[in-house]
């Protein structure tokens, strides 16, 4: 939005012309963004769930949300002008609304169900806004008074739509983030509705509240007003009182005091410590998975993040750890019974000893092979497990059940309704592991042998030709790792009860590795939130369960695109990643070696030489 | 006895013989350069004796151990170090980090001691760190340059980084691959003058490659010249800069008989030219020598 358009008139008509080009690009990019995510089924899957209770649904809302995007995104690609603006807007909108208009003249008439499950009388319904259909066989439209007479409903929707995305882009900042943060709360929080619902229905106090606020699945008109006021509050705050640039101009003697330092933490810890309490059902289940996928990310970090080891065969130390525990506390056929707490140390010794085992023959084998290498462990393991010859001793298909919870195996009944209840006892233990990994972590990062990891992570013959031992460094980051996976392992069998061949997949070592590339490599706080993004939000969304690797997919893209450094990256990292950036900058200066740079080198020398 | 001593060395890439049949001794304690036209096997030739590569015929041996079938990093404790001729820092790592890097042989805290914090290994850890910056100031990267990443340096003083991370391993034997590359003539003085330091407080042997004549023949005390993997000339650099055989090499057979012409014939046949002829001669070999940046794809030497 340069005020440059008063430039020489050819120019400026031929850059306009581009401009537009690229206006017509987007609309098209939209249009088939809308399509696909029509005969894809979200719109129709999500049809029947709220987001604010009888005005919008999912469904819906995806739907808007596109076309809202198409406009906003049309504008940016616009010439200069208001007027400019507005109409790339209101283009792009149509674009994306005519898509659908489109869909329901053709789809019908050229069977579209019968290759596109999706396509169905309910979806030409929803998205032209009527009851245009009643027969089942969406053919039938085109015959006689079934002609679908608004069809341009979408296309209309899309233009207004497109042309408030395009108001959206004029607005200042200040106003427009305003409303994104609104929409975006109103959002979240129609999704979590039910979440937030069912255990302030347990309390007489909040009970009433809860009913006002939130429908069964979406929010009520109290709710929309709550948030509304809240986020309108927080906003305020925000911009009035600048909290974080506040916070950032402190001295870091100021930021770092005590007594700043000690009530946070304690505050947190505190959090932490009662997170799962406050919730029912099978929320605290996901809260200890968040844990315990957390672990297990941590223990990766020490193998992938510090020592640059892409090793895909984790869920094979995973699997150790888990049938150790099984075989050792289980109080079924194959069992020991042995209390949970005594059969940690042996999963963790015996997931070590086969990182050792299967670490030395390939720690020899480079970068990508040594990701395929591993990626082999996985499924030797998951075969052994279901195999005819081992089922004599871990079971075969059926695996190995009746492991009792940590608590049970040494004798402790808990009620279910204690807060020390199954998933419970796994999220503190989980939590207890987190602290011992991300301590033991630390203090080898900074040490020598963690050195010696990150060397060999940037240049394994440079460390080798300084003195290293790369087999000896990598086969204890590999065993690191192994033992961590086993622990996780070793808990998830207590989390479930039961171990199975089917749980012993690549998924599992494909989700802790996404774990760690997408909260930040080598950063313990990114691990932990990737857990959250990656595990804890899929469970809890168990409705959008089908669509979820398409959203993993997407998510996954997204970051690398735009933060491949990961959500919440190391210094460093940050740095590495943006290393190009900052080299332009110096490039431009640096051809022949510029006047500073020689000054500063030549005085450095002279310093040294004297 | 010889710091190093190669019998005989070959290296074959396939068909290629990189390094041919080469016998070579380096005294302890010298300042040797290793000169020849691109592709020569110069680099091939310290990816031998380093380890990188594992010869096919003839021994290696350092201070009387043989070394040509050990790991790098046995060599590397051994007493050998080096550095690259395409700088080869750990980007992500510090200054200092890359340094506490090269002193990883000294330093013997094991993951245990590490994870408890022993006071053993925080006083090493304090230890090696001060050693860090004293070396990184020795190679003249001072006061705040010791925590910026390696990567964000410039050029020169990555070059210093290098050096210095190569001392960090305390060697006896320091290769240098075209420590001077791309750098601008103050650096270049920088460079040397750091070398010749090397040697003389040190007591640190360096074998050098180098394709700045004017560094090969201000700090060298003798030249080998390679060609095609093979010894074609060893000499002091007067002796260099008249041999026939190396201008042959460097200018081609028909422009090095039109050189002899020109200056007189016999001169050049003799290995130790009348000193007076000397002087007026190194702008012959030297001047085509010149091209210090990164060697042309067409290049046969394999790249490590």
């Amino acid at each position: 939005m340069t005020a440059g358009s008063t430039a020489g008139a050819s120019l400026g008509v031929a850059r306009g012309w581009g401009a537009w080009k690229q206006v017509i690009i987007v609309g098209l990019l939209f249009a088939g963004a809308a399509l696909y995510l029509t005969l894809v089924g979200i719109v129709g899957t999500f049809e029947e769930r709220d987001v604010i209770e009888d005005v919008v649904t999912v469904g819906q809302g995806v739907l808007l949300l596109t076309a809202i995007a198409a406009g906003y995104a049309g504008a940016r690609k616009a010439p200069a002008g208001a007027t400019n603006i507005i109409i790339a807007a209101a283009v792009t909108g149509l674009m994306a609304g005519a898509a659908l208009s489109l869909l329901i003249l053709v789809g019908p008439g050229v069977g579209l169900r019968d290759y596109l499950p999706n396509a169905s009388p309910d979806l030409y319904n929803l998205i032209s806004g009527a009851d245009l259909l009643s027969v089942e066989n969406t053919r039938d439209m085109w015959r006689g008074d079934a002609f679908p007479t608004t069809f341009w409903f979408p296309a209309l929707i899309g233009m207004s739509l497109g042309t408030l995305g395009g108001l959206l882009s004029l607005l200042p900042r200040f106003v427009r983030n305003l409303i994104i943060a609104l929409t975006m709360a109103l959002i979240v929080m129609g999704l979590f509705a039910s979440i937030v619902r069912s255990p302030m229905l347990q309390h007489d106090l909040t009970s009433g509240l809860a009913r006002e606020l939130f429908a069964s699945n979406g929010l009520r008109g109290g709710g929309v007003i709550t948030v509304v006021g809240l986020v309108l509050l927080a906003y305020l705050a925000w911009v009035l009182l600048k909290p974080a640039q506040r916070y950032r101009a402190l001295p870091p003697e100021t930021r770092q005091h005590p007594a700043l330092v000690i009530p946070a933490g304690a505050l947190l810890l505190l959090f932490v410590l009662l997170l799962p309490l406050g919730f029912t059902g099978f929320i605290p289940s996901v809260i200890a998975l968040v844990a315990l996928y957390a672990l297990m990310g941590l223990g990766l970090n020490i193998t992938l993040g510090l020592a640059g080891l892409l090793d895909l065969g984790f869920v094979a130390f995973f699997a150790v750890g888990a049938y150790t525990v099984a075989l050792l506390t289980s109080v079924g056929d194959f069992g020991l019974g042995w209390p949970f707490f005594m059969a940690i140390p042996f999963a963790i010794l015996a997931a070590m000893g086969f990182g050792l085992l299967l670490g030395l023959p390939i720690l020899g084998i480079r970068g990508d092979y040594l990701a395929i290498a591993t990626l082999g462990f996985g499924e030797i393991i998951a075969i052994l497990a279901r195999s005819d010859l081992l089922k004599p001793f871990i079971g075969g298909p059926a695996g190995i059940t009746n492991i009792p919870k940590p608590l049970a195996s040494i004798g402790i009944e808990v009620g279910p309704d204690s807060w020390l209840a199954g998933p419970n006892q796994i999220y503190y233990i989980s939590l207890v592991s987190i602290a011992v990994i991300a301590f033991v972590a630390v203090r080898l990062r900074d040490s020598r042998l963690g050195r010696a990891w990150v060397a060999i992570r940037e240049d394994e013959d440079v460390a080798e030709a300084l003195g290293i031992n790369l087999v000896q460094t990598k086969s204890l980051a590999y065993m690191l790792g192994a033992a961590f996976a086993g622990l996780g392992g070793a808990v998830f069998a207590s989390l479930y009860g039961s171990i199975q061949p089917s749980s012993i997949n690549i998924n599992v070592s494909i989700l802790v590795v996404t774990i760690i590339i997408i909260g930040g490599m080598g950063r313990i706080p990114g691990v932990i939130l990737g857990a959250i993004v990656i595990i804890g939000l899929p469970e809890l969304f168990r409705e959008f369960a089908e669509y979820r690797f398409l959203l993993y997919g997407v998510a996954l893209i997204m970051v690398m695109r735009w933060r491949p450094e990961g959500l919440l990256p190391s210094q460093v990292g940050r740095q590495e990643m943006h290393h190009e950036e900052g080299l332009t900058m110096e490039g431009e200066g640096s051809g022949p070696p510029s006047a500073a740079t020689t000054d500063a080198t030549a005085a450095a020398g002279t310093n040294g030489g004297a | 006895m010889a710091l190093l001593e190669a019998r005989n060395a070959t290296k074959r890439f396939g068909g290629l013989t990189a390094v041919n049949d080469l016998t070579f001794d380096l005294d302890e304690g010298a300042i040797v350069s290793v000169i020849g036209p691109n592709g020569a096997g110069k680099t091939t030739f310290f990816n031998c004796i380093a380890g990188f590569y594992q010869i096919d015929d003839g021994t290696i041996s350092l201070a009387g151990t043989e070394i040509h079938e050990l790991r790098p990093d046995k060599i590397a404790r051994l007493g050998l170090s080096r550095t690259y001729q395409n700088i080869r820092l750990f980007g992500g790592m510090t200054a200092a980090e890359n340094v506490l890097v090269g002193e990883h042989q000294h330093l013997s805290s094991s993951w245990f001691h590490a994870v408890l914090r022993t006071r053993g290994q925080r006083a090493e850890e304090a230890e090696a760190l001060e050693e860090a910056h004293r070396l990184l100031d020795y190679v003249g990267l001072t006061g705040g340059r010791h925590d910026l990443l390696a990567s964000n340096l410039p050029y020169g003083d990555q070059r210093r980084l290098e050096v210095a991370r190569a001392l960090a391993t305390s060697p006896r034997l320091l290769l240098l691959d075209e420590p001077t590359a791309g750098m601008n003539p103050a650096e270049t003085r920088g460079m040397t003058g750091l070398i010749r330091r090397l040697r003389d407080d040190l007591g640190i042997t360096i074998l050098l490659i180098e394709h700045e004549m004017r560094v090969v023949m201000d700090i060298s005390e003798r030249i080998t010249v390679l060609d095609y993997g093979e010894r074609i000339a060893e000499g002091t650099a007067a002796q260099i800069q008249s041999d026939k055989r190396v201008i042959e090499a460097y200018l081609g057979k028909a422009a090095a008989e039109a050189e002899a012409k020109r200056v007189g014939a016999g001169a050049a046949e003799v290995a130790a030219a009348p000193p007076g002829a000397a002087p007026e001669q190194p702008a012959a070999p030297a001047a085509p020598v010149q091209p210090a940046t990164p060697e042309p794809p067409a290049t046969p030497e394999p790249k490590d």
